[in-house]
């Protein structure tokens, strides 16, 4: 699966599960100050994430996550490591 | 682990329903004056717009539900044999508020016992209730949660201060010979992480003569809070539906534990459950903890979301951290044999002076930012 993929799946997840404003969503997009996730709002993120991308993400790698493109390259990363 | 209830013989069986919330509201509006929050990010943070608070006795509050749910399956209190009473806020350590509870009903035939398991303890006594009937030694029990949590309630932190309140609900739970009643069930705990959701010292670990407010207050990490309830509540609801002998589609209402909008929506989705089947009163009343899922089935038989033979799963997390989760097969009655006049007396204060107590412990945190 490419960045464009990710991209793309994640961002249909951020409308459906999260209810997020779709034209808002953007790779720099900054979640909590951009998107007004809040912080039961990233963990559902967080567990949204590992739902769509059968991924498991610890705290550690969590904290590093604050825009919609830091959780791309995540996925990625782990989906090709 | 997953129990699986329904074999032939005995069962047990809820016949009867009532619940009494304290007529005192606190609303988001009244919690703007006290900390610095508004009602807009209560609402959609929690679900929740109002919350009770109680001027009389975790004892008082199950004395009224009860008394309803008694009415409601046509029986006396001294018809009961047992007293199982779920609560974290009992009247005092000594004696049990079941036992308190006993004597303001006049059960003398029944034992009576307090069962803390925090907010999953209606679920907790449910389980109880139906394997000491199914073992023959108990006919008829009266299961309680009650709860007064504002008791614990520190204004100056604003993330759980708005998250709690005070009611009680009551069933009834009868020997049955048919295949009714609770078909499978789990009780859990996990007390490796019991300090995400905690009163740290506010009992004989406590210090008597020196009371710190820090150790008395409800303390809670919300996010982890949060991760653990959504993954808990939905995995142990898959195991007790797969544990009845049923699918997901067979369900007919789910009531879970009222704690956060946001956890019954997760929980929900996780679960693949369609909206319209899942029960949510925690605009009203907020989190009552041991009560929630009683007075959330009160209402739903009232309201007409409880019909003969519908399967209902009940499913909670709390304070252990503790869960339960159960598939009730509801019987024929989904209307109250006779009614209680039971009622609380009027309340003798307001409900900002029934906080004053809460505001001299712990301060007031209106305009500070934790």
């Amino acid at each position: 699966m490419d960045r464009a993929d990710i991209e793309s799946r994640l961002r249909d997840v951020l409308v459906s599960e999260l209810g997020l404003d779709g034209a808002k969503i953007n790779l720099e997009a900054n979640f909590e100050q951009d998107l007004d996730v809040d912080s039961l709002g990233v963990v559902e993120l967080l567990m949204a994430m590992e739902d769509e991308f059968g991924v498991k993400i610890p705290d550690e790698e969590a904290e590093h996550i604050h825009t919609v493109g830091e959780a791309v390259d995540l996925v990625h990363t782990k989906l090709n490591s | 682990m997953t129990e699986r209830s329904a074999k032939a013989g005995i069962g047990a069986s809820i016949t009867g329903w009532g619940k009494c919330m304290p007529p005192s509201v606190l609303s988001n509006h009244d919690l703007e004056q006290l900390v610095d929050t508004t009602d807009e990010w209560i609402t959609t943070r929690t679900g929740i717009k109002e919350r009770r608070i109680s001027h009389v006795e975790v004892s008082d509050l199950a004395k009224v539900a009860s008394l309803h749910a008694l009415a409601a399956a046509g029986r006396a209190p001294g018809d009961l044999d047992l007293i199982i009473l779920a609560t974290c806020t009992g009247d005092s350590i000594i004696p049990s508020t079941a036992a308190v509870l006993q004597a303001k009903l006049q059960a003398w035939n029944a034992a009576a016992f307090d069962l803390n398991a925090a907010c999953s303890g209606f679920i907790y006594s449910l389980v109880v209730a139906t394997n000491m009937i199914k073992a023959g030694t108990h006919r008829t029990v009266l299961v309680v949660g009650a709860e007064k949590l504002h008791y614990h309630l520190d204004f100056t932190d604003r993330s759980t201060c708005v998250l709690f309140g005070d009611g009680a609900g009551a069933v009834l739970v009868e020997a049955t010979d048919q295949p009714i009643g609770v078909l499978a069930s789990e009780i859990g705990m996990d007390g490796s992480a019991a300090e995400i959701l905690w009163t740290p010292r506010d009992g004989t670990a406590g210090d008597r003569d020196f009371p710190r407010p820090t150790e008395c207050g409800i303390r809670m990490d919300g996010p982890e809070v949060f991760r653990r309830a959504v993954t808990t509540m939905g995995d142990a609801s898959v195991r007790v539906i797969k544990a009845a002998g049923l699918e997901l589609e067979d369900v007919d209402l789910l009531i879970p534990h009222q704690a956060n909008v946001r956890i019954i929506d997760a929980t929900a989705r996780r679960l693949g459950l369609d909206p319209g089947k899942v029960f949510i009163n925690i605009a009203s009343y907020g989190n009552t903890s041991a009560a929630t899922i009683p007075v959330a089935l009160a209402e739903a038989v009232e309201e007409g979301r409880v019909q003969p033979g519908d399967d209902i799963v009940f499913a909670a997390f709390g304070a252990g951290l503790s869960w339960g989760a159960a598939v009730l097969r509801w019987g024929d009655r989904v209307e109250p044999v006779s009614v209680s006049e039971a009622a609380l007396p009027p309340p003798d204060r307001t409900t900002m002076e029934m906080l004053q107590p809460n505001i001299d412990f712990f301060g007031q945190g209106a305009g500070q930012r934790p």
